[in-house]
């Protein structure tokens, strides 16, 4: 593969890079509930796929984090900083352990 | 002192840059003093924080390079649209001064009892913990077997090779350079694909475990492969980078 | 109280005065901040409907391109600080789209594949302040920017520039979209720093 190829590969790629996982926000998480969370485990509320928070879809953007069922996509945890206070909306989650 | 430890997880403390060590032309090793440092195990990472004189501040995650037991030091790769890699690699001095959130994770982390074989798979950066991975091996004494998948652009993209090209007995270190590589260069010369972990990887009879660390393209395709090839999802853990991650 | 980072700040390049709203600084980059996976729609799958007026209007992408199209330049502003100014785009303005419509009402939610939603007053859509843009830079908007098609609202934070739209629902009432749900302003004035609940 040449030089071109790849570079044309590799911004295919970033795109699909975006996504990262629940180890991206451990630091958040352990700020917000006080403890490691990555091990936690989190049942979505849509499709009910069970995963540990570690494995979970995370989109960091700047004007917030958004986690994501890795099986369905729908929206679990979405952690919002305003005027720094940490907002958190685990209403995805059918239930976190 | 443990109520101490907890809340230095928890909270912003202030670092030091103390050495600093280019490992390749785009990444840099920071040694960091932390007055309280807590300690910190094989895997974790802390989150950086830069504070500018007109109060913005940034926030990002680094890999620690170094083993438990060893001062903090992270490795960094500069990303040419990077906003934090760009100071950390260039304009950091030993002395200056930012925050440090953790150590974090619980997850992708390894000790000697977690056992083995261990198959460790890094895209570029993403060998930045599992080089801490195999400092703590080697510290510990631990016989675990390991073989390291290691994909970078070039050579010249290599982090830590001078400690790789000397692997402690039971590592070894199989490398593909995806962009370029030196003339008679007789290694892998592709990105990592099912035909490749089928030759590199520890067949899944063996019960092996393995930690995938890089971009989420290379994490994803490598974990896939791993499971098509028999590995239980429990026993793959993964850790995505984005591009813009570090 | 946070040590300051010697020698750290962020990329910023200069402005003119008064041209970026207060707390904005320019960039010449254009940051890609997804809250979920680049849909990928084909393009014979793809709608753009207006409900909630008398009757609901839909076109597909051909009927779609087949409307009269501006180009425009215009600063954008995130709220996250960065202005990116004198972009430039191609789109329908949402003064053709609905005025294709009958409907009373004053209030929209824009959604998007993917299940974005942002809420805009009817009156930011109108008067030449509104398009469903196809094109920047003069070539089509790649999927991570929100192509095919986005809405752009260049008066208001881009994040009002739902990525992926695929039509509005009009409404009576003025509901929080998805970011406007988690204390990011309901209107989102960048020349009044509206960018919180309360601001």
């Amino acid at each position: 593969m040449n030089d071109a190829d790849a570079a044309l590969d590799d911004a295919a790629l970033d795109d699909a890079d975006a996504a990262l996982d629940g180890n991206a926000i451990a630091g958040l998480l352990a700020s917000v509930f006080g403890a490691d969370m990555t091990m936690a485990v989190g049942t979505c509320g849509s499709c009910g796929a069970v995963s540990v928070v570690a494995e979970l879809v995370v989109y960091l953007t700047e004007l917030g984090a958004v986690v994501r069922c890795r099986s369905c996509e729908s929206v679990l945890m979405v952690f919002v900083s305003i005027r720094g206070i940490t907002c958190v909306d685990l209403m995805g989650l059918a239930s976190l352990t | 002192m443990a109520g101490t430890a907890v809340r230095g997880r928890l909270t912003w403390q202030t670092v030091t840059v103390g050495t600093v060590m280019d490992e390749t032309p785009q990444v840099r090793t920071l040694a960091l003093s932390v007055p309280d440092w807590p300690g910190h195990r094989a895997g974790q990472h802390v989150d950086i924080r830069l504070t500018a004189d007109d109060g913005y501040q940034a926030e990002r995650a680094y890999s620690i390079a170094s083993a438990p037991g060893e001062p903090l030091a992270i490795t960094v790769e500069r990303l040419d649209n990077g906003e934090v890699s760009p100071y950390l690699t260039q304009d950091a001095q030993p002395g200056d001064e930012f925050e440090v959130r953790g150590p974090v994770g619980g997850y992708f982390v390894w000790e000697p009892d977690t056992g083995g074989p261990l198959l460790l798979a890094a895209g570029g950066s993403g060998v930045v913990p599992l080089h801490a991975i195999l400092r703590h091996r080697a510290r510990t004494g631990s016989t675990v077997p390991v073989k390291l998948l290691y994909s970078s652009r070039s050579w010249e993209d290599v982090i830590y090779s001078s400690e790789l090209d000397f692997p402690a007995n039971g590592v070894e270190v199989i490398y593909t350079l995806t962009r370029s590589q030196p003339r008679a260069w007789k290694g892998y010369a592709r990105r990592v694909d099912e035909q490749m972990l089928a030759e590199v990887a520890w067949p899944a009879g063996q019960g092996p475990l393995a930690y995938v660390c890089g971009p989420t393209s290379f994490v994803e395709s490598v974990a896939t492969g791993l499971v098509g090839l028999g590995y239980p999802a429990g026993r793959v853990k993964t850790e995505r980078f984005g591009a813009t991650g570090q | 109280m946070s040590p300051i980072s010697r020698g750290f700040h962020r990329k910023r390049e200069e402005a003119p005065a008064g041209r970026v709203p207060p707390g904005q600084y320019v960039t010449r980059d254009f940051p890609v901040l997804s809250a979920g996976p680049t849909p990928h729609t084909p393009l014979s799958g793809w709608s753009f409907s207006i409900t909630g007026g008398r009757e609901t209007k839909s076109w597909t992408w051909d009927e779609f391109r087949a409307l009269p199209t501006d180009t425009l330049t215009k600063d954008i502003h995130c709220v996250t600080r960065w202005s990116k100014l004198d972009t430039t785009w191609q789109g329908v303005s949402l003064d053709v789209l609905l005025g294709m419509v009958e409907y009373e009402s004053r209030y929209a939610l824009a959604f998007s594949d993917g299940g974005y939603t942002t809420n805009l007053p009817v009156a930011d859509l109108l008067g030449g302040q509104a398009w469903v843009a196809f094109n920047y830079e003069g070539a089509p908007l790649g999927a991570e920017h929100g192509g095919p098609a986005r809405l752009l609202v260049p008066h208001l934070y881009f994040w009002k520039s739902a990525k992926w739209v695929r039509g509005l629902r009009l409404r009576d009432t003025d509901e929080p979209g998805f970011w406007e749900n988690y204390g990011y302003h309901i209107y989102g004035d960048p020349w009044r720093e509206q960018r919180y609940a309360g601001d």
